[in-house]
């Protein structure tokens, strides 16, 4: 799960990291508010806030340029906060249609002596946490790891020990610090690490972290993704979520329990087990169509979710033909077949559908589909399926 | 005729009682593998549907039942703990059927796995199981689709296993073990150690893995397969179509917005090692039959 810079930074700061001042803000009255409690000597810097990288160089769908705006008076912030809110910005993550701002973050800009970069990943491979430095911040570091792979400082960190004064005395020493520096990055590098292993952080990224010119650290900007699946741990961090930043048929399907993950293109398909939901999607693609969307309906669905599903799917405006691929292990076929007619009874079903069955009672399954009356197209397995839906949609 | 679990296997199931536990237990109970004990904690000395008798512990059905294997269906929140109380108790082989442990609890156990102490086989999480057809089911699979054999398939999905192992059957091709490693990022059994197990297996002379987007167990897989296996050997890998940057379902499944961890680098690879690739996930038993013939 990913929150915003805002909220980032005040985990930091609760975890004693050295961040700038700023306020979160979401309409003129906060705006004016926020605007106010910062220093008005100082530069300030709004950003837009959206579950997205690639802010400061991205694009408005209004022509307004750039969702991190640099501002030296207190009515050019306030009118660059009011040209981003409720505009959609368009990054290179974000896809064309770009993510309505609704919050706004205001801070007091710094001035940079030099950048860097520092993150605390649970590395998957390895099964551990490893630190990732280097002397290339406030770029894209995957970047710098492909061209200067020196410059990419990573220390392992043994799950049992824990971070020690050494780790950090190396990587303090590898950035080039002095002094009191090596003090500060170590105090920051300890609240990073406590602050993945007590909220089950997969990453936490700051990118830049600054020398400001008094020599002093400071983390500019900060992204951080929690594990999903460790939220019932951490009510605080479940309260984080933004279900604006989400595609709402994604909540939907969530608030049910399905993974839904919503595509481009017009087959929609429901399928049982996430591998055989991809390899659908392949399929499809490999017959020349285009999936709408990942749905896996898991491994025990009951007819309420399966009618839920349909009802998601069947929201979406570019879906020209449906395909429900089930192969019934825990999941019985007759209860596939009936969340589909209970499904088609609720919603007008105006577009084709190619329903192939296999597994635990199909038998009883295909018997149920055949007598509801409903229209659709019965395959006997995914090759034909796939065939037919595709043949059914770009006709 | 097979690898890790046979006619001799001793299977204590952890969460017996629960929904999940008791409905596959019954169908593993009917497909013919030997279940000597239950742990409900707090529910010792009964007995689960008036047969298998139900411990508090693991340890105590190691010592009383002779359990040398386990499953586990216990809730996300305690499965890592009780992967950790199977392998204090000497479990040799433990298959963790759990979806949705945390990612930390998991990097716990791989490193309690790691530690030279220990010689217990973790299969999983978040995976269907293992089966040698007709000796012994551990798991949630289908029995019924399966076919006594020497065709060995390691796979990280569950339903799209099924699939592949159908379309063997079908052909008459019947299988000596099939194992689903678990779509999660940190497991225990990789697609290496599996076809690793497959190789040395006197029984087995074909082998099928299936795999998916994200990390790089499949082309370290490929590594061993290009050194060691000259058996025949085909594959698929799910995902050719999903976009970057997001999860597909499946923990593990995730292209990285560098574009690491993509199914064309994983058929690649799989082409280079010798392995014959299906494109088409519904001709991949088509695809080990191509060995043959060519």
């Amino acid at each position: 799960m990913n929150i915003h810079e805002y909220q980032a930074k005040e985990l930091l700061d609760q975890y004693k990291v050295p961040i700038p001042k700023g306020i979160s803000a979401n309409d003129e009255a906060s705006i004016d508010s926020a605007i106010a409690q910062l220093d008005s000597e100082n530069l300030i810097v709004v950003k837009a806030q959206i579950h997205a990288g690639g802010r400061g160089k991205g694009t408005f769908t209004d022509g307004y340029k750039g969702g991190v705006q640099l501002c030296d008076s207190p009515e050019k912030a306030k009118s660059a906060g009011l040209a981003m809110l409720g505009n959609h910005l368009v990054t290179k993550q974000t896809g064309p249609q770009g993510r309505k701002v609704q919050t706004l973050y205001f801070t007091e800009g710094s001035a940079i002596d030099h950048e860097y970069y520092l993150a605390v990943v649970l590395d998957r491979e390895s099964a551990q946490t490893v630190i990732i430095a280097s002397t290339e911040g406030g770029m894209d570091i995957e970047a710098v790891a492909e061209k200067t792979p020196e410059k990419i400082i990573r220390v392992p960190v043994s799950l049992d020990m824990g971070l020690k004064p050494h780790h950090c005395r190396l990587i303090a020493f590898k950035l080039g610090f002095t002094g009191k520096q090596v003090k500060e990055l170590s105090n920051i590098l300890n609240g990073l690490y406590r602050l993945a292993i007590e909220k089950n952080a997969e990453l936490i990224e700051i990118n830049p972290l600054v020398t400001n010119q008094e020599g002093t650290l400071v983390a500019l900007d900060a992204k951080v993704s929690f594990d999903s699946n460790a939220l019932y741990k951490n009510p605080d961090i479940a309260e984080l979520r933004d279900t604006n930043e989400e595609d709402p048929k994604e909540v939907e399907a969530s608030a049910y329990n399905l993974n839904y993950i919503a595509l481009e293109g017009n087959i929609a398909c429901m399928v049982n087990g996430a591998g055989l939901a991809m390899a659908t999607m392949d399929i499809i693609k490999s017959y020349g169509g285009e999936p709408a969307n990942f749905l896996d309906v898991g491994g025990s669905a009951n007819e309420e979710q399966v009618t839920a599903a349909f009802k998601i799917i069947l929201s979406d405006p570019n879906v020209k033909g449906i395909l429900v691929n089930i192969f019934g292990g825990i999941m019985k076929c007759d209860i596939i077949a009936r969340g589909i007619v209970s499904a088609a009874k609720n919603v007008s079903l105006s577009v084709p559908l190619v329903v192939r069955l296999e597994g635990t009672n199909v038998e009883a399954g295909k018997k149920i589909l055949k007598e509801s009356g409903l229209e659709l197209t019965s395959a006997d397995s995914l090759a034909e399926a796939a065939e037919i839906i595709t043949q059914k949609v770009t006709a | 005729m097979s690898i890790l679990v046979d006619k001799n296997t001793r299977l204590v199931v952890q969460g017996i009682t629960g929904n999940a536990g008791t409905f596959h237990t019954q169908q593993c109970v009917e497909y013919g593998t030997n279940v000597v004990a239950g742990v409900t904690p707090g529910k010792g000395g009964l007995k689960w549907e008036n047969s298998v008798p139900i411990c508090n512990t693991v340890n105590e059905a190691v010592q009383q039942h002779g359990a040398n294997t386990s499953v586990i269906y216990v809730p996300p929140p305690f499965a890592a703990d009780s992967i950790l109380e199977s392998i204090d108790a000497g479990i040799e082989l433990i298959v963790c059927i759990t979806e949705g442990i945390p990612v930390q609890d998991m990097a716990e156990v791989r490193h309690r796995l790691n530690q030279s102490s220990v010689n217990t086989r973790l299969i999983g999480p978040n995976c269907p199981g293992i089966i040698t057809p007709g000796q012994c089911k551990i798991g949630i699979m289908p029995g019924y689709i399966h076919k006594e054999g020497r065709v060995g398939v390691v796979s990280r999905s569950g339903t799209l296993t099924y699939e592949a192992v159908w379309q063997l059957t079908q052909k008459g091709l019947g299988q000596s073990t099939c194992i689903g490693i678990g779509g999660d990022p940190i497991n225990g059994t990789s697609q290496k150690d599996a076809v690793q197990l497959f190789n040395e297996d006197p029984d087995t002379d074909a082998i099928i893995m299936i795999g998916e987007i994200g990390g790089s167990a499949e082309e370290e897989a490929c590594k061993y397969i290009k050194a060691h296996v000259s058996k025949p050997i085909a594959g698929f890998i799910a995902g050719a179509s999903a976009p970057k940057g997001r999860t597909m379902g499946h923990a593990g499944a995730i292209i990285s917005e560098s574009g690491a961890g993509t199914a064309e680098a994983k058929f690649e690879a799989m082409e280079e090692a010798g392995v014959k690739i299906a494109k088409n996930p519904s001709k991949i038993a088509d695809a080990l039959m191509t060995c043959y013939s060519g």
